[in-house]
């Protein structure tokens, strides 16, 4: 997808300049922008390691594992499926955390094991079953708490003040996922085809 | 000041604080694990750092081409009953497909408008709330070798238009157009 996506974009920007008569500033813009490129991933760079830290801080203390444990009455309304204390569960609740806490390196290999988990369940093995479909739409709907690579590129571009996002973006994420969850329930009632 | 900003100042720093005294009761030795999971980031940034130039040139290639204000401009009259702002059209559709690529096109566009400009805080806003639809599915499904997905493509569309249409509300409420 993405060897499209890109290609078409440069030779789109190629072909468009000719005729526009901005091939100067096409060139030009290939120069800067993977000059910006690096400029933004050193102002990542420092966000990120600060961050990462404080997240190991978290791991090693037995927190993520904590809250695992404590989000279950949640995975139990949202996968009535799953049955409790099976792997699935602990898989998903591993993702979904490393998810609220911004951590989508952490995120896949849980995630990945939670769906091979959920196949085991599956009754029809090319077909997702109610728990895979609540699962993905809940993790497509973002359940992220802060998004601190956003921040790293606001004060990049200089922000007044990078982080006054994070509430808005709270609350538009509760409400995508609120919508996820109940568009799920809903699809779940009904018989599968 | 709205309440949603102080959960803007205070989010940070409260999880921070509490991380932090979770680790001394739990008796880490807090700076050497910090240190432990800093040094990470310099792997994150290398893996990053090439995808980030490639889709940033990109970016900026179609955007001094004038392609992009072609594209912004025959989007206008569509949205001429919303005042949702056509520059946003292409990030929003973008966004659904490929997380690096929009990254670009977001980077762009606050290099264009400004982080604090009205359109640099929706899509700061809209980037916290959406996620990449076509690419988490193929990744999660093709994993277990399953065809048919049922509604999940519904629910992720549905999903990330409910977080575009609430990130552009939320923003004018709490910072006003």
């Amino acid at each position: 997808m993405l060897n499209y996506l890109w290609g078409f974009m440069i030779l789109i920007g190629i072909i468009v300049a000719t005729f526009t008569g901005t091939m100067g500033e096409v060139t030009q813009a290939a120069i800067n922008s993977s000059k910006e490129a690096v400029q933004i991933c050193i102002t990542l760079l420092g966000v990120l390691a600060f961050w990462m830290g404080i997240m190991k801080i978290a791991e090693k203390s037995g927190l993520i594992s904590g809250l695992t444990n404590k989000i279950r009455p949640i995975l139990r309304f949202l996968f009535p499926d799953v049955p409790d204390g099976h792997d699935a569960q602990k898989y998903i609740a591993t993702n979904l955390i490393a998810n609220v806490l911004g951590l989508g390196w952490a995120a896949t290999p849980p995630g990945l094991l939670a769906m091979k988990a959920l196949q085991k369940l599956n009754l029809k093995k090319n077909e997702a079953s109610n728990a895979m479909c609540m699962f993905l739409i809940v993790n497509i709907s973002s359940v992220q708490l802060i998004s601190v690579n956003i921040i790293a590129y606001r004060s990049q571009y200089g922000s007044a003040n990078p982080s006054e996002v994070i509430g808005p973006s709270l609350l538009a994420t509760c409400i995508s996922t609120v919508t996820a969850i109940i568009f799920g329930k809903i699809m779940e009632r009904r018989k599968r085809s | 000041m709205k309440w949603v900003l102080y959960i803007s100042d205070f989010m940070i720093p409260l999880i921070i604080f509490g991380i932090l005294v979770y680790g001394l009761l739990k008796k880490i030795n807090i700076f050497d694990v910090f240190i432990e999971g800093a040094k990470g980031s310099v792997n994150t940034i290398l893996t990053i750092m090439p995808t980030l130039i490639g889709l940033m040139v990109a970016v900026g290639i179609i955007r001094a081409s004038g392609a992009l204000d072609m594209i912004e401009r025959g989007l206008k009259p569509l949205l001429k009953f919303t005042s949702f702002p056509s520059e946003l059209i292409p990030l929003t559709i973008l966004r659904s497909i490929s997380a690096s690529a929009s990254l670009g096109l977001v980077l762009d566009l606050f290099k264009q408008y400004g982080p604090d400009s009205f359109i640099g805080r929706l899509i700061s806003v809209m980037m916290g709330c959406t996620e990449t639809i076509f690419y988490t599915m193929s990744v999660y499904f093709m994993s277990i070798g399953i065809k048919k997905t049922r509604y999940t493509l519904a629910g992720a569309i549905l999903a990330n238009l409910a977080g575009v249409i609430a990130s552009f509300y939320i923003t004018i409420w709490v910072f006003g157009r």
